[in-house]
């Protein structure tokens, strides 16, 4: 600490621009910062981006953990989980699983995964992180925002996992919570207690996502250095400036999905609620529409996926062209088709709802809006294999997963080709097929881009390197896992196998995959077990890894010319300008193969193209 | 002594695991590769690429052809033939462009594997292949939008007038069916007269309704197109017949429909599969709570003739149950008799809603 103690001083100077008459003769007041004010309260960008991180990889285990758990059970149907006893208690009755308890699995599992890990853990740690140090800032616009930006999460994380461990167990309508079910404790217990939690976590979720929404979008905005227009900025904040902004217009609907529904739940209203008979009784609600409720989530829901995918894209994109030494292709096409997807995530909300009953002219415009955004996601693909296409290509690890970012983000998105039109559908909607096509593109095409980017951005942020070996490991175990169980499972869903079932051994129709099944499970359980290893080599290289120089990668963006560890303000002296974008690597007639977005065209006479000449 | 046993394994795997680890490390060190920015292990990881593709490649397609029969549940609608014949069409071509793009990925990435000999080519962008790789996708989604709209137009269009109508009711955790009667008029229903007999709410003021039957199971004759009419009682239930492509959701207050063409009887699908014990299935495809798993009905297809008789044995809910329709009588009459002095007051309380008012 004390060696950075110095640089401290320094970058105050730099900030005092936005604290007047603050930035003179203090040096010595500033002391160094107590433990609270610099690992927990803290509103330095790069610590907030850890704390995500670290609270994501917690969520990652707890959800890995939950469906390993229900995978033992669509694996061995009939075994005993007696042994599971110790740990789930009550919810192993004469050595089977509750029913009940396995859909609070599934439910949480998909809520832990997609809003605590894949969107506060993904965007909530490389947004902090990156944001900052690649357009030039000092800092956050607000960092006590982006303080609470974490805190929220936090509290909404503690009640989450709090309702994991209450009587009548969490959740359990499903990730998506459609009401009925979730509205009635009658109809399931996890919508009693369980459900009262999930929501009001959600809420709290949703306060931080937009406390740190809005400060992301106003950091693109204001604070980028001198040099920094729009078209200099690397991929990867033009996608979480497009995922911020996303977030901001939709999530703000799921609150108030969320908070109708506790007026449905607990002030006896009817949004969501209409002619039901349960449990013995007739309730008086009458008027409301479950659908409604559909529409309202999937608002958000739809373009959560996007959330989830776009901050991997932009890594990833900028991973690849670091590694394959090798502009990326096409980076204004890169841009236009963030933007349009971006656009276009906004209004394909209801092919989630094919079958729901929706007026099917309804139905018909959602499969045009739907399969257009396949274009702007082929033409990524492709930009992304030209970019490989005669590279010189270093397989570090976070360029391992980059490619397998690419390979499972090709093979989840083709068939939502087959799922976004609607005829096909019919047969389609909510089996097995959904469940492989989901988990390829938006769950481990997410995964792995938040391990490229732990792997790439690993240095800057702990000044040490993870271990290459155990990463390639991890990276190969990884992803042949997730071919081993995602692409059996299409067979499954093609058969029609149905999601959220707790077992099919009811039904002749689904009798034929009990093998398969087993297989799936032991892959997931093993693929999961294999995670251990990242997070071994995680927590062990933060403290014993190798020590990081500060351009490990010879890349060209803003973060790497920082210290190896940059302190509070990023740059010690004066923030740098920048003069070009940020893909020039390899150039003819440059000396080295890489030219940082802050040198001068001035100096680089003898690679510069022709309309470059005119800048020097 | 399972658990035990595992817990060790687990133990050693991990001590071992760790030894390797600081082994690894100390060789590593010990030789200098760490230094090195690009080392053996670039070419070893580019090899993996190439030997991921072709024994992954391999294992798909043989995996694929494996289980092909058995994940193709046999075909026993109109829709349903052009529906499938569609999906496998769009597999087909998705099918190509995945093989195509994963080919390169990791061709490329064994290809271009780094070389100090070599430099990157600089290739940052190329209008025309953006517009042509922007088009080709564009023109293949169009047709695919196009040919799926025709489809899904034709089947959630209106069912045909003649077309066999029935209800089917989900709750937790079972489908419930009623049968129009001889009227081919589905009766009034309503939620607040649900009781422990009165499982539909059936409303018998509406003389619609005293031929309806109920049944349990699900009859439809072949050949013949069918209208399901859907409902929910409690919460969302999805009406899914897996063999006839078909799926709706069953919505409380909300009342949904579906209509298909059964082709092939039940005992025509048995001799075909092989398996006498063959059922069409109806099975519950929205989460609904501890049932959801278990919510099964099983549909017969018939030959028109059985199916007529079949219907003509069938007892209506209202003389099975002559006490409920009985209740319903007194209440009207006491509606009558309240205003005897108007007599289109009378007429009006037959009619359901009146009849539904004066509950």
């Amino acid at each position: 600490m004390a060696a950075n103690f110095p640089m401290q001083e320094q970058v105050q100077g730099g900030i005092g621009a936005t604290e007047p008459g603050h930035d003179h003769a203090h040096h010595d007041e500033h002391h160094e910062q107590s433990f609270l004010q610099k690992y927990v309260f803290s509103t330095d960008h790069k610590m907030i981006a850890k704390q995500f991180l670290i609270t994501g990889i917690f969520w990652a285990i707890v959800g890995g953990t939950l469906s390993s758990l229900f995978r033992l059970q669509l694996g061995w149907p009939e075994a005993t989980l007696e042994w599971l006893k110790p740990f789930l208690g009550k919810w192993i009755e004469a050595g089977k699983l509750n029913p009940e308890f396995y859909l609070a699995l599934v439910t949480m599992h998909g809520t832990i995964m997609v809003f605590f890990v894949l969107t506060a853990g993904l965007s909530g740690t490389f947004s902090n992180f990156l944001i900052p140090l690649q357009i030039g800032a000092r800092d956050m616009a607000s960092g006590f925002m982006n303080m609470l930006s974490y805190w929220f999460f936090f509290v909404s994380s503690v009640i989450m996992f709090a309702s994991l461990f209450i009587e009548t167990g969490p959740a359990a309508a499903g990730w998506t919570i459609y009401p009925p079910l979730s509205a009635l404790p009658q109809a399931i217990p996890g919508s009693g207690a369980g459900q009262t939690l999930w929501l009001v976590s959600l809420a709290l979720f949703i306060v931080s996502q937009l406390l740190g929404g809005v400060n992301y979008i106003t950091t693109v905005i204001n604070l980028r250095t001198q040099g920094m227009s729009m078209s200099k900025l690397p991929l990867t904040i033009w996608a979480f400036f497009l995922t911020a902004v996303l977030g901001l217009l939709s999530f703000p609907v799921l609150f108030s999905a969320a908070l109708l529904l506790i007026f449905d739940r607990s002030f006896g209203t009817s949004f969501f609620l209409s002619d039901i008979y349960i449990a013995g009784q007739a309730l008086p609600n009458t008027g409301g529409s479950p659908i409604l409720f559909q529409h309202l989530f999937w608002f958000l829901g739809h373009p959560e996926v996007y959330i989830v995918i776009l901050p991997a894209m932009g890594m990833v994109s900028e991973i690849l062209a670091t590694n394959s030494r090798k502009p990326i292709f096409g980076y204004r096409a890169m841009i236009g088709s963030l933007l349009g997807i971006s656009l276009l995530s906004f209004v394909v909300w209801a092919h989630h709802m094919f079958v729901t009953g929706m007026n099917p002219f309804l139905g018909s415009v959602f499969m045009f809006l739907t399969l257009i955004i396949a274009v702007p996601s082929a033409v990524k693909v492709f930009n992304w294999l030209a970019t490989i296409w005669r590279g010189n290509l270093r397989f570090t690890t976070a360029m391992l997963f980059s490619i397998g970012f690419v390979s499972l983000f090709i093979a989840g998105g083709l068939t939502g080709i087959v799922l976004g039109n609607a005829a096909l559908d019919i047969q389609l909607h909510n089996t097995y097929f959904v469940v492989a096509h989901f988990h390829l593109v938006m769950g481990s095409s997410a995964f792995f881009g938040l391990w490229a980017g732990v792997y790439h951005w690993f240095p800057k942020m702990f000044g040490r390197m993870m271990d290459e070996k155990l990463g390639y490991l991890h990276f190969w175990l990884t992803f042949i896992g997730v071919y081993l169980v995602f692409l059996p499972m299409h067979y499954v869903g093609i058969a029609g196998f149905p999601r959220r079932y707790y077992a099919w051994t009811g039904f002749d129709t689904f009798s034929q995959f009990a093998d398969l099944n087993k297989f799936i499970s032991v892959a997931a359980i093993v693929a999961f077990l294999g995670q251990f290893i990242f997070i071994f080599n995680f927590f062990w290289s933060i403290w014993r890894g190798r020590r990081a120089t500060e351009n490990p990668w010879n890349s060209n963006t803003l973060e790497w010319t920082t210290p190896v560890v940059p302190g509070h303000g990023n740059w010690p002296g004066d923030i740098p300008a920048v003069h070009r974008w940020p893909y020039d690597y390899s150039k003819p007639g440059a000396e080295q193969d890489f030219i940082p977005q802050t040198v001068p065209f001035s100096q680089t006479q003898s690679s510069n193209l022709p309309y470059e000449k005119e800048m020097e | 002594m399972t658990t035990l046993s595992i817990i060790l394994v687990l133990a050693l795997l991990l001590v071992v695991f760790g030894l390797l680890f600081r082994l690894q490390i100390l060789t590593s060190i010990f030789s200098g590769s760490s230094k090195r920015d690009v080392g053996v292990s670039n070419r070893v990881n580019a090899i993996l690429f190439l030997v991921f593709l072709i024994v992954g490649g391999a294992w798909f397609a043989w995996s694929f052809v494996e289980n092909f029969d058995k994940m193709n549940p046999p075909i026993a609608s109109v829709h349903g033939l052009a529906t499938d014949k569609m999906f496998w069409g769009s597999m087909t071509i998705l099918g190509v462009a995945f093989v195509l793009t994963q080919v390169l990925l990791f061709w490329y990435s064994y290809r271009y594997q780094h070389n100090d000999n070599r430099r990157a080519f600089f290739f940052p962008h190329n209008n025309k292949i953006e517009i042509i790789w922007t088009l080709i996708p564009a023109i293949v989604m169009a047709a695919l939008v196009f040919a799926g709209w025709k489809e899904w137009t034709r089947i959630t269009g209106p069912a045909p007038k003649d077309a066999v109508v029935l209800e089917i009711m989900g709750k937790q955790f079972n489908w419930m069916v009623r049968y129009p009667g001889r009227d081919q008029k589905l009766g009034m229903v309503n939620y607040r007269l649900i009781d422990a007999t009165n499982e539909f709410g059936f409303d018998l003021s509406d003389q619609n309704g005293i031929d309806d039957f109920t049944a349990g199971e699900i009859h439809v004759p072949k050949g013949h197109p069918v209208l399901l009419r859907i409902r929910s009682r409690d919460v969302l239930h999805s009406v899914y017949m897996p063999h006839f492509r078909v799926q709706m959701y069953a919505v409380p207050g909300m009342p949904t429909k579906f209509w298909f063409t059964p082709t092939k009887t039940t005992d025509e699908m048995r001799a075909q599969t092989g398996n006498p014990a063959f059922n069409y299935e109806l099975a519950c495809n929205q989460i609904c709570g501890r049932g959801h798993f278990a919510m099964k009905m099983n549909i017969i297809v018939d030959e028109p003739d059985d199916y007529v008789a079949w219907f003509a044995k069938q007892e209506s809910f209202s003389s099975q149950n002559p006490e409920v329709l009985a209740s319903f009588k007194q209440k009207s009459n006491k509606l009558v008799e309240q205003a005897p002095v108007a007599p289109e007051a009378a007429a009006v309380a037959t009619t359901p809603t009146a009849a539904k008012a004066s509950l």
